[in-house]
Protein backbone atom coordinates (compact mmCIF):
# COMPACT_ATOMS: atom_id res chain seq x y z
CA UNK A 1 0.00 0.00 0.00
CA UNK A 2 1.54 3.42 -1.11
CA UNK A 3 2.22 5.65 2.02
CA UNK A 4 1.07 3.51 5.10
CA UNK A 5 3.19 2.81 7.31
CA UNK A 6 3.49 -0.68 9.01
CA UNK A 7 2.06 1.01 12.57
CA UNK A 8 -1.36 1.31 11.07
CA UNK A 9 -3.29 -0.64 12.28
CA UNK A 10 -6.88 0.52 10.66
CA UNK A 11 -6.63 2.48 7.34
CA UNK A 12 -9.37 3.79 5.30
CA UNK A 13 -8.40 5.35 1.75
CA UNK A 14 -10.43 6.94 -0.66
CA UNK A 15 -13.41 4.80 0.84
CA UNK A 16 -17.13 5.27 -0.65
CA UNK A 17 -19.41 2.76 0.16
CA UNK A 18 -23.19 2.97 -1.85
CA UNK A 19 -26.78 1.31 -1.36
CA UNK A 20 -28.72 1.44 -4.50
CA UNK A 21 -28.14 5.08 -6.04
CA UNK A 22 -27.42 5.99 -2.01
CA UNK A 23 -24.36 7.03 -0.97
CA UNK A 24 -23.74 6.01 2.55
CA UNK A 25 -19.95 7.26 2.80
CA UNK A 26 -18.33 9.10 0.23
CA UNK A 27 -14.55 9.38 -0.50
CA UNK A 28 -13.43 8.60 3.59
CA UNK A 29 -9.82 8.56 4.38
CA UNK A 30 -7.78 8.03 7.93
CA UNK A 31 -6.11 5.60 9.70
CA UNK A 32 -5.70 4.55 13.44
CA UNK A 33 -2.26 3.89 15.13
CA UNK A 34 -1.36 2.01 18.29
CA UNK A 35 -2.71 3.86 20.92
CA UNK A 36 -4.78 6.60 18.99
CA UNK A 37 -8.14 7.08 19.76
CA UNK A 38 -10.27 8.23 17.34
CA UNK A 39 -14.19 9.96 17.82
CA UNK A 40 -16.00 10.19 15.18
CA UNK A 41 -18.80 12.38 15.80
CA UNK A 42 -21.98 12.64 13.82
CA UNK A 43 -25.64 12.95 13.21
CA UNK A 44 -27.86 9.89 12.88
CA UNK A 45 -27.78 8.41 9.21
CA UNK A 46 -24.35 10.64 8.70
CA UNK A 47 -22.86 6.75 7.51
CA UNK A 48 -21.17 6.31 11.17
CA UNK A 49 -22.00 3.07 11.75
CA UNK A 50 -21.73 1.67 8.00
CA UNK A 51 -18.10 3.14 8.36
CA UNK A 52 -17.54 1.40 11.31
CA UNK A 53 -18.93 -2.11 9.59
CA UNK A 54 -17.26 -1.73 6.26
CA UNK A 55 -13.52 -1.32 9.04
CA UNK A 56 -13.87 -5.05 9.35
CA UNK A 57 -15.61 -6.10 6.12
CA UNK A 58 -19.02 -6.50 7.74
CA UNK A 59 -19.94 -4.52 4.78
CA UNK A 60 -18.65 -3.97 0.98
CA UNK A 61 -16.60 -1.11 -0.30
CA UNK A 62 -17.72 0.02 -3.67
CA UNK A 63 -14.12 2.43 -4.57
CA UNK A 64 -11.18 2.55 -2.29
CA UNK A 65 -9.80 0.50 0.16
CA UNK A 66 -9.58 -0.66 4.08
CA UNK A 67 -6.42 -1.79 5.29
CA UNK A 68 -6.59 -3.90 8.18
CA UNK A 69 -3.39 -4.11 10.32
CA UNK A 70 -1.62 -3.69 7.39
CA UNK A 71 -3.37 -6.04 5.22
CA UNK A 72 -6.16 -4.87 2.71
CA UNK A 73 -9.52 -7.01 3.67
CA UNK A 74 -11.69 -5.25 0.25
CA UNK A 75 -10.88 -8.00 -1.54
CA UNK A 76 -10.74 -10.88 1.18
CA UNK A 77 -13.26 -13.40 1.26
CA UNK A 78 -15.50 -14.21 4.44
CA UNK A 79 -13.18 -16.74 5.34
CA UNK A 80 -9.79 -14.58 5.30
CA UNK A 81 -11.99 -11.68 7.01
CA UNK A 82 -12.56 -14.21 10.50
CA UNK A 83 -9.17 -14.33 11.29
CA UNK A 84 -8.21 -10.50 10.97
CA UNK A 85 -11.52 -9.71 13.12
CA UNK A 86 -10.29 -11.68 15.68
CA UNK A 87 -8.22 -9.72 16.66
CA UNK A 88 -10.80 -6.50 16.75
CA UNK A 89 -13.19 -5.75 19.96
CA UNK A 90 -16.15 -4.44 18.53
CA UNK A 91 -18.50 -3.22 20.52
CA UNK A 92 -22.20 -3.44 18.92
CA UNK A 93 -24.78 -0.17 19.55
CA UNK A 94 -27.11 -2.69 21.67
CA UNK A 95 -24.45 -4.39 22.84
CA UNK A 96 -25.25 -7.57 20.03
CA UNK A 97 -25.45 -10.08 22.47
CA UNK A 98 -26.95 -13.31 21.69
CA UNK A 99 -29.74 -13.85 23.20
CA UNK A 100 -29.94 -17.42 23.60
CA UNK A 101 -26.85 -17.38 25.54
CA UNK A 102 -26.06 -16.72 29.16
CA UNK A 103 -23.40 -13.20 30.15
CA UNK A 104 -20.87 -16.27 30.90
CA UNK A 105 -21.26 -17.45 27.49
CA UNK A 106 -22.02 -14.29 25.43
CA UNK A 107 -18.31 -13.17 27.00
CA UNK A 108 -16.46 -16.34 25.99
CA UNK A 109 -17.96 -16.71 22.58
CA UNK A 110 -14.47 -15.14 20.84
CA UNK A 111 -12.49 -17.43 23.24
CA UNK A 112 -14.32 -20.65 22.38
CA UNK A 113 -14.95 -20.30 18.63
CA UNK A 114 -11.35 -19.27 17.82
CA UNK A 115 -9.01 -21.54 15.85
CA UNK A 116 -6.45 -21.90 18.87
CA UNK A 117 -8.75 -23.92 21.24
CA UNK A 118 -7.71 -22.85 25.18
CA UNK A 119 -9.23 -24.73 28.29
CA UNK A 120 -12.51 -24.56 30.22
CA UNK A 121 -10.51 -23.59 33.07
CA UNK A 122 -8.40 -20.74 31.19
CA UNK A 123 -12.05 -19.66 29.29
CA UNK A 124 -13.83 -19.54 32.61
CA UNK A 125 -11.25 -17.36 34.59
CA UNK A 126 -10.60 -14.94 31.15
CA UNK A 127 -14.22 -14.36 31.32
CA UNK A 128 -14.51 -13.65 35.17
CA UNK A 129 -11.17 -10.93 34.34
CA UNK A 130 -13.52 -9.46 32.11
CA UNK A 131 -16.28 -9.64 33.69
CA UNK A 132 -14.82 -7.81 36.54
CA UNK A 133 -13.54 -5.23 34.28
CA UNK A 134 -17.02 -4.30 33.48
CA UNK A 135 -17.95 -5.03 37.27
CA UNK A 136 -20.70 -7.38 36.64
CA UNK A 137 -19.11 -10.15 38.15
CA UNK A 138 -22.47 -11.68 39.63
CA UNK A 139 -24.33 -11.66 35.89
CA UNK A 140 -22.10 -14.88 34.78
CA UNK A 141 -25.55 -16.52 34.68
CA UNK A 142 -27.90 -14.20 33.62
CA UNK A 143 -29.58 -13.87 30.18
CA UNK A 144 -29.05 -10.47 28.04
CA UNK A 145 -32.83 -9.77 28.52
CA UNK A 146 -32.67 -9.90 32.16
CA UNK A 147 -30.14 -6.98 32.11
CA UNK A 148 -30.54 -3.46 31.80
CA UNK A 149 -29.48 -1.80 28.83
CA UNK A 150 -26.69 0.38 30.26
CA UNK A 151 -25.57 -3.58 32.07
CA UNK A 152 -26.12 -4.81 28.61
CA UNK A 153 -23.63 -2.53 27.27
CA UNK A 154 -21.07 -3.31 29.66
CA UNK A 155 -21.04 -6.97 29.02
CA UNK A 156 -20.88 -5.95 25.14
CA UNK A 157 -17.78 -4.43 26.12
CA UNK A 158 -16.42 -7.41 28.20
CA UNK A 159 -16.98 -9.64 25.05
CA UNK A 160 -15.12 -7.19 23.07
CA UNK A 161 -12.36 -6.91 24.92
CA UNK A 162 -12.03 -10.70 26.64
CA UNK A 163 -9.43 -11.48 24.01
CA UNK A 164 -7.10 -8.41 24.53
CA UNK A 165 -7.63 -6.90 21.17
CA UNK A 166 -5.24 -4.26 20.09
CA UNK A 167 -7.74 -2.43 18.28
CA UNK A 168 -11.75 -1.61 19.81
CA UNK A 169 -14.39 -0.50 17.66
CA UNK A 170 -17.03 1.18 19.66
CA UNK A 171 -20.97 1.77 17.85
CA UNK A 172 -23.07 4.66 19.37
CA UNK A 173 -21.58 3.18 23.31
CA UNK A 174 -23.82 5.47 24.91
CA UNK A 175 -26.74 5.66 22.77
CA UNK A 176 -30.01 5.34 24.55
CA UNK A 177 -28.59 5.54 28.22
CA UNK A 178 -28.69 8.41 30.95
CA UNK A 179 -26.25 10.91 31.42
CA UNK A 180 -24.86 8.81 34.55
CA UNK A 181 -25.15 5.38 32.77
CA UNK A 182 -23.06 6.85 29.71
CA UNK A 183 -20.42 8.23 31.66
CA UNK A 184 -19.61 4.82 33.82
CA UNK A 185 -19.66 3.63 29.80
CA UNK A 186 -16.87 5.36 29.19
CA UNK A 187 -14.82 4.90 32.05
CA UNK A 188 -14.86 1.95 30.97
CA UNK A 189 -13.48 2.77 27.60
CA UNK A 190 -11.21 4.71 29.23
CA UNK A 191 -10.10 2.25 31.55
CA UNK A 192 -9.87 -0.42 28.84
CA UNK A 193 -7.70 2.26 26.70
CA UNK A 194 -5.36 3.33 29.81
CA UNK A 195 -4.48 -0.54 31.68
CA UNK A 196 -4.38 -1.93 28.05
CA UNK A 197 -2.90 0.69 25.66
CA UNK A 198 -5.56 -0.06 22.96
CA UNK A 199 -6.37 1.97 19.85
CA UNK A 200 -9.92 2.94 19.74
CA UNK A 201 -12.09 4.11 17.18
CA UNK A 202 -15.36 5.71 18.41
CA UNK A 203 -18.20 6.19 16.67
CA UNK A 204 -21.24 8.55 18.68
CA UNK A 205 -22.87 11.87 18.50
CA UNK A 206 -22.32 13.05 21.69
CA UNK A 207 -19.56 15.15 22.07
CA UNK A 208 -19.18 14.58 25.51
CA UNK A 209 -18.10 10.91 25.26
CA UNK A 210 -14.90 12.43 22.94
CA UNK A 211 -14.46 15.19 26.13
CA UNK A 212 -13.88 12.56 28.22
CA UNK A 213 -11.53 10.69 25.98
CA UNK A 214 -9.30 13.47 25.31
CA UNK A 215 -9.33 15.14 28.82
CA UNK A 216 -9.76 11.94 31.62
CA UNK A 217 -7.68 9.26 32.24
CA UNK A 218 -8.14 5.81 34.32
CA UNK A 219 -6.13 6.13 38.12
CA UNK A 220 -6.00 2.29 38.53
CA UNK A 221 -5.45 3.17 42.39
CA UNK A 222 -8.55 5.14 42.89
CA UNK A 223 -10.35 3.05 40.24
CA UNK A 224 -11.93 6.39 38.66
CA UNK A 225 -11.53 8.77 35.91
CA UNK A 226 -9.39 11.91 36.95
CA UNK A 227 -8.45 15.06 34.55
CA UNK A 228 -5.55 14.26 32.51
CA UNK A 229 -3.36 16.86 33.41
CA UNK A 230 -3.88 15.83 37.10
CA UNK A 231 -2.47 12.12 36.63
CA UNK A 232 0.72 10.79 37.13
CA UNK A 233 3.42 10.39 34.76
CA UNK A 234 3.29 11.46 31.20
CA UNK A 235 1.42 8.89 29.36
CA UNK A 236 -1.74 9.92 30.74
CA UNK A 237 -0.75 12.97 29.51
CA UNK A 238 -1.31 11.60 25.75
CA UNK A 239 -4.96 11.11 25.89
CA UNK A 240 -5.16 14.87 24.78
CA UNK A 241 -2.72 14.51 21.97
CA UNK A 242 -4.03 10.78 20.92
CA UNK A 243 -7.57 11.34 20.62
CA UNK A 244 -8.35 12.62 17.40
CA UNK A 245 -11.73 13.87 16.35
CA UNK A 246 -13.55 12.98 13.30
CA UNK A 247 -17.07 14.79 12.11
CA UNK A 248 -19.18 13.10 9.31
CA UNK A 249 -22.17 14.59 7.19
CA UNK A 250 -23.52 13.15 4.51
CA UNK A 251 -21.16 10.26 4.03
CA UNK A 252 -18.35 12.82 3.86
CA UNK A 253 -15.69 13.32 7.00
CA UNK A 254 -15.77 17.16 7.00
CA UNK A 255 -13.55 17.60 10.17
CA UNK A 256 -10.20 16.05 11.35
CA UNK A 257 -8.42 17.31 13.83
CA UNK A 258 -7.53 17.98 17.72
CA UNK A 259 -10.78 19.15 20.56
CA UNK A 260 -9.05 22.88 20.32
CA UNK A 261 -9.48 22.74 16.73
CA UNK A 262 -12.74 21.24 16.86
CA UNK A 263 -14.07 23.55 19.04
CA UNK A 264 -12.59 26.58 16.72
CA UNK A 265 -14.14 25.31 14.17
CA UNK A 266 -16.48 28.12 11.86
CA UNK A 267 -17.87 25.27 10.25
CA UNK A 268 -21.85 25.31 10.99
CA UNK A 269 -22.22 21.74 10.62
CA UNK A 270 -19.36 20.98 13.04
CA UNK A 271 -19.80 23.57 15.34
CA UNK A 272 -23.15 22.02 16.26
CA UNK A 273 -21.82 19.02 17.72
CA UNK A 274 -19.30 21.94 20.38
CA UNK A 275 -22.05 24.26 20.67
CA UNK A 276 -24.60 22.36 21.93
CA UNK A 277 -22.10 21.21 25.12
CA UNK A 278 -21.08 25.06 25.79
CA UNK B 1 -36.94 -0.87 -18.01
CA UNK B 2 -36.45 -4.84 -16.75
CA UNK B 3 -35.90 -2.96 -13.26
CA UNK B 4 -38.75 -4.53 -11.68
CA UNK B 5 -37.11 -7.78 -12.41
CA UNK B 6 -33.97 -7.05 -11.26
CA UNK B 7 -35.01 -7.62 -7.02
CA UNK B 8 -36.59 -11.18 -7.92
CA UNK B 9 -33.49 -12.23 -9.92
CA UNK B 10 -30.96 -11.37 -7.09
CA UNK B 11 -33.66 -12.52 -4.54
CA UNK B 12 -33.13 -16.10 -6.55
CA UNK B 13 -29.38 -16.14 -6.66
CA UNK B 14 -28.95 -14.88 -3.37
CA UNK B 15 -31.46 -17.95 -2.69
CA UNK B 16 -29.20 -20.45 -4.21
CA UNK B 17 -25.59 -18.99 -3.00
CA UNK B 18 -27.18 -19.24 0.62
CA UNK B 19 -28.38 -23.00 -0.41
CA UNK B 20 -24.42 -23.73 -2.34
CA UNK B 21 -22.77 -22.69 0.78
CA UNK B 22 -25.20 -24.48 3.33
CA UNK B 23 -24.82 -27.84 1.40
CA UNK B 24 -20.57 -27.16 1.58
CA UNK B 25 -20.96 -26.47 5.16
CA UNK B 26 -21.85 -29.97 5.59
CA UNK B 27 -18.30 -31.29 5.02
CA UNK B 28 -16.35 -28.24 5.83
CA UNK B 29 -15.14 -27.95 9.52
CA UNK B 30 -15.88 -26.33 12.42
CA UNK B 31 -19.30 -28.75 12.78
CA UNK B 32 -21.52 -27.76 15.34
CA UNK B 33 -23.14 -31.27 16.43
CA UNK B 34 -25.09 -29.37 19.51
CA UNK B 35 -26.61 -27.25 17.55
CA UNK B 36 -28.10 -30.08 15.22
CA UNK B 37 -29.26 -31.91 18.27
CA UNK B 38 -30.80 -28.65 19.67
CA UNK B 39 -32.66 -28.21 16.05
CA UNK B 40 -33.48 -31.72 15.43
CA UNK B 41 -35.00 -31.64 19.43
CA UNK B 42 -36.96 -28.32 18.41
CA UNK B 43 -38.34 -29.25 15.14
CA UNK B 44 -38.67 -33.04 15.57
CA UNK B 45 -39.77 -33.77 19.25
CA UNK B 46 -41.19 -29.74 19.44
CA UNK B 47 -43.76 -30.90 16.51
CA UNK B 48 -44.32 -34.60 16.92
CA UNK B 49 -47.72 -33.76 18.85
CA UNK B 50 -49.35 -31.60 15.96
CA UNK B 51 -47.90 -33.83 13.57
CA UNK B 52 -49.64 -37.09 14.89
CA UNK B 53 -52.56 -35.41 15.64
CA UNK B 54 -53.09 -34.03 12.34
CA UNK B 55 -52.02 -37.48 10.66
CA UNK B 56 -54.64 -39.53 12.96
CA UNK B 57 -57.28 -36.82 11.95
CA UNK B 58 -56.31 -37.39 8.17
CA UNK B 59 -56.67 -41.63 8.76
CA UNK B 60 -59.93 -41.44 10.61
CA UNK B 61 -61.20 -38.95 7.40
CA UNK B 62 -59.80 -40.52 4.43
CA UNK B 63 -61.38 -43.98 6.28
CA UNK B 64 -64.77 -42.42 6.96
CA UNK B 65 -65.20 -40.76 3.60
CA UNK B 66 -63.57 -43.88 1.79
CA UNK B 67 -65.75 -46.17 3.35
CA UNK B 68 -68.96 -44.44 2.04
CA UNK B 69 -67.33 -44.58 -1.79
CA UNK B 70 -66.32 -48.49 -1.66
CA UNK B 71 -69.36 -49.30 0.18
CA UNK B 72 -71.43 -48.90 -3.07
CA UNK B 73 -68.80 -51.53 -5.00
CA UNK B 74 -69.08 -53.93 -2.00
CA UNK B 75 -64.99 -53.12 -1.24
CA UNK B 76 -64.98 -51.84 2.05
CA UNK B 77 -63.14 -54.39 3.04
CA UNK B 78 -59.98 -52.70 0.50
CA UNK B 79 -60.22 -49.64 3.11
CA UNK B 80 -56.62 -49.91 4.54
CA UNK B 81 -55.19 -49.89 1.12
CA UNK B 82 -56.47 -47.18 -0.04
CA UNK B 83 -55.68 -45.17 3.70
CA UNK B 84 -51.76 -47.37 3.44
CA UNK B 85 -51.03 -45.81 -0.31
CA UNK B 86 -52.72 -42.04 0.28
CA UNK B 87 -51.08 -41.52 3.36
CA UNK B 88 -47.70 -43.19 2.29
CA UNK B 89 -47.83 -41.69 -1.01
CA UNK B 90 -48.87 -38.35 -0.54
CA UNK B 91 -50.99 -36.91 2.42
CA UNK B 92 -48.19 -38.31 5.06
CA UNK B 93 -45.38 -36.27 3.64
CA UNK B 94 -47.56 -33.54 2.66
CA UNK B 95 -49.71 -32.58 5.74
CA UNK B 96 -46.24 -33.29 8.18
CA UNK B 97 -44.32 -30.58 5.37
CA UNK B 98 -46.95 -28.37 5.92
CA UNK B 99 -46.93 -28.50 9.73
CA UNK B 100 -43.77 -28.48 9.99
CA UNK B 101 -43.67 -25.56 7.85
CA UNK B 102 -45.90 -23.57 9.69
CA UNK B 103 -44.21 -24.21 12.83
CA UNK B 104 -40.54 -24.23 12.31
CA UNK B 105 -40.24 -22.05 9.08
CA UNK B 106 -41.69 -19.15 10.79
CA UNK B 107 -40.06 -20.22 13.70
CA UNK B 108 -36.67 -20.31 12.18
CA UNK B 109 -37.36 -16.90 10.05
CA UNK B 110 -38.20 -15.14 13.14
CA UNK B 111 -35.66 -16.12 15.35
CA UNK B 112 -33.01 -15.38 12.70
CA UNK B 113 -34.68 -12.27 12.07
CA UNK B 114 -34.22 -10.81 14.96
CA UNK B 115 -30.95 -11.63 15.29
CA UNK B 116 -30.43 -9.97 12.34
CA UNK B 117 -32.22 -7.03 13.11
CA UNK B 118 -30.31 -6.55 16.23
CA UNK B 119 -27.41 -7.05 14.99
CA UNK B 120 -26.58 -10.56 16.76
CA UNK B 121 -25.54 -11.56 13.25
CA UNK B 122 -23.18 -8.89 12.88
CA UNK B 123 -21.67 -9.80 15.83
CA UNK B 124 -21.22 -13.00 15.19
CA UNK B 125 -19.59 -12.11 11.87
CA UNK B 126 -16.85 -9.76 13.84
CA UNK B 127 -16.07 -12.62 15.98
CA UNK B 128 -15.25 -14.49 13.59
CA UNK B 129 -18.22 -17.01 13.19
CA UNK B 130 -20.30 -17.82 9.81
CA UNK B 131 -23.48 -17.48 10.54
CA UNK B 132 -24.09 -20.23 8.03
CA UNK B 133 -22.19 -22.60 9.04
CA UNK B 134 -23.37 -21.81 13.04
CA UNK B 135 -27.34 -21.23 12.10
CA UNK B 136 -28.16 -22.29 8.51
CA UNK B 137 -26.15 -25.47 8.34
CA UNK B 138 -27.35 -27.50 11.69
CA UNK B 139 -30.84 -26.18 11.09
CA UNK B 140 -30.55 -27.72 7.85
CA UNK B 141 -29.36 -30.76 8.88
CA UNK B 142 -32.02 -31.23 11.50
CA UNK B 143 -34.64 -30.48 8.95
CA UNK B 144 -33.99 -33.20 7.12
CA UNK B 145 -33.03 -35.46 9.22
CA UNK B 146 -36.13 -35.05 11.13
CA UNK B 147 -38.81 -34.37 8.45
CA UNK B 148 -38.79 -38.39 7.37
CA UNK B 149 -38.78 -39.72 10.91
CA UNK B 150 -42.05 -37.28 12.03
CA UNK B 151 -43.34 -38.57 8.05
CA UNK B 152 -43.37 -42.30 8.95
CA UNK B 153 -44.32 -41.40 12.86
CA UNK B 154 -47.39 -39.70 10.77
CA UNK B 155 -47.42 -42.14 8.35
CA UNK B 156 -47.94 -44.95 11.26
CA UNK B 157 -50.62 -42.50 13.36
CA UNK B 158 -52.45 -41.72 10.20
CA UNK B 159 -53.13 -46.15 9.54
CA UNK B 160 -53.81 -46.23 12.98
CA UNK B 161 -56.36 -43.67 13.02
CA UNK B 162 -57.57 -45.23 9.85
CA UNK B 163 -57.89 -49.03 11.80
CA UNK B 164 -60.14 -47.37 14.47
CA UNK B 165 -62.92 -46.09 12.26
CA UNK B 166 -61.99 -49.85 10.34
CA UNK B 167 -62.96 -51.41 12.95
CA UNK B 168 -65.42 -49.99 14.96
CA UNK B 169 -67.47 -48.11 12.05
CA UNK B 170 -66.99 -50.51 9.81
CA UNK B 171 -66.67 -53.98 11.43
CA UNK B 172 -63.04 -55.01 9.28
CA UNK B 173 -61.03 -57.58 11.72
CA UNK B 174 -57.59 -56.30 12.58
CA UNK B 175 -56.02 -58.51 9.92
CA UNK B 176 -58.25 -57.92 6.93
CA UNK B 177 -57.26 -54.03 7.34
CA UNK B 178 -53.32 -54.31 8.20
CA UNK B 179 -53.15 -56.92 5.82
CA UNK B 180 -54.69 -55.02 2.63
CA UNK B 181 -52.86 -52.19 3.98
CA UNK B 182 -48.99 -53.98 4.24
CA UNK B 183 -49.45 -55.52 0.88
CA UNK B 184 -50.81 -52.54 -1.01
CA UNK B 185 -47.46 -51.03 -0.34
CA UNK B 186 -44.40 -51.41 -2.31
CA UNK B 187 -40.72 -50.82 -2.37
CA UNK B 188 -41.26 -47.77 -5.12
CA UNK B 189 -44.23 -45.95 -2.30
CA UNK B 190 -41.56 -46.56 0.50
CA UNK B 191 -38.80 -44.78 -1.41
CA UNK B 192 -41.19 -41.78 -2.70
CA UNK B 193 -42.74 -41.61 0.89
CA UNK B 194 -39.07 -41.07 2.39
CA UNK B 195 -37.52 -38.92 -0.69
CA UNK B 196 -40.74 -36.22 -0.60
CA UNK B 197 -39.78 -35.07 3.58
CA UNK B 198 -35.83 -35.54 2.93
CA UNK B 199 -36.45 -32.66 -0.27
CA UNK B 200 -39.33 -30.80 2.01
CA UNK B 201 -36.65 -30.78 5.26
CA UNK B 202 -33.96 -28.79 2.93
CA UNK B 203 -36.36 -26.32 0.88
CA UNK B 204 -38.31 -25.59 4.19
CA UNK B 205 -35.40 -24.85 6.78
CA UNK B 206 -33.64 -23.31 3.57
CA UNK B 207 -36.36 -20.54 2.76
CA UNK B 208 -36.90 -20.26 6.60
CA UNK B 209 -33.11 -19.39 6.72
CA UNK B 210 -33.10 -17.04 3.88
CA UNK B 211 -36.08 -14.82 4.64
CA UNK B 212 -34.65 -15.08 7.87
CA UNK B 213 -31.36 -13.58 7.34
CA UNK B 214 -32.74 -10.88 4.72
CA UNK B 215 -34.98 -9.32 7.58
CA UNK B 216 -34.64 -5.88 7.45
CA UNK B 217 -37.15 -3.00 9.02
CA UNK B 218 -37.24 -4.01 12.55
CA UNK B 219 -40.01 -5.80 14.44
CA UNK B 220 -42.51 -5.59 11.35
CA UNK B 221 -39.58 -6.74 9.31
CA UNK B 222 -39.66 -9.31 11.45
CA UNK B 223 -43.33 -10.36 11.25
CA UNK B 224 -42.75 -9.86 7.37
CA UNK B 225 -40.08 -12.48 6.93
CA UNK B 226 -41.92 -14.78 8.73
CA UNK B 227 -44.94 -15.03 6.95
CA UNK B 228 -43.28 -14.96 3.67
CA UNK B 229 -41.04 -17.70 4.69
CA UNK B 230 -44.03 -19.81 5.89
CA UNK B 231 -45.95 -19.17 2.09
CA UNK B 232 -42.89 -19.19 0.23
CA UNK B 233 -41.56 -22.39 2.15
CA UNK B 234 -45.55 -23.88 1.69
CA UNK B 235 -45.60 -23.39 -2.55
CA UNK B 236 -42.34 -25.18 -2.59
CA UNK B 237 -43.54 -27.85 -1.11
CA UNK B 238 -46.99 -28.24 -3.46
CA UNK B 239 -44.41 -27.64 -6.59
CA UNK B 240 -41.73 -30.40 -4.97
CA UNK B 241 -44.97 -32.92 -4.20
CA UNK B 242 -46.06 -32.32 -7.42
CA UNK B 243 -42.92 -32.94 -9.75
CA UNK B 244 -41.62 -36.01 -7.19
CA UNK B 245 -45.03 -38.00 -7.98
CA UNK B 246 -45.22 -36.82 -11.39
CA UNK B 247 -41.66 -38.52 -11.25
CA UNK B 248 -42.56 -41.53 -9.82
CA UNK B 249 -45.76 -41.88 -11.50
CA UNK B 250 -43.44 -41.79 -14.75
CA UNK B 251 -40.92 -44.58 -13.46
CA UNK B 252 -44.39 -46.80 -12.28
Amino acid sequence: MAGQTQEELLRFDGVTIRFDDQVAVNNVSFSVTPGQTRVLLGAAGAGKTTLLKAAIGLLPVNEGTVSLFGQDITGLSEKELFELRRRVGVLFQEGGLFDSLTVEQNVAYPLVNRKKKIGAELVHQKVKDALSFVELTHTLEKFPNELSGGMRRRVGIARAVVTEPPLVLYDSPTAGLDPITANTIMTLVAKERDTQQTANLIVTHRYQDGEIMANFSYNSKREGLEPSNLAAGGSANAAKSQTIFMVMNAGRLCFEGSQAELEASKDEYVSKFVLRRR
Amino acid sequence: MLDFLKSPIVAVQDFYILTGRALANVVRPPHYADDIAIQMDSIGVGSLMIVMLTSFASGLIITMQMARALQEYGATDQVGQIVALTLVRELGPLLTAIVVAGRNASGIASELGSMKVTEQIDAMRALGTDPIQKLVTPRMIATAIMLPVLTVVADFVGMIGGFIIAYFTIGLSPTQYWKTAYTALQYNDIVQGLMKPFMFGFVISLVGCFYGLRTTGGTQGVGRATTEAVVVGMVWVFILTSLITRVFVNLH
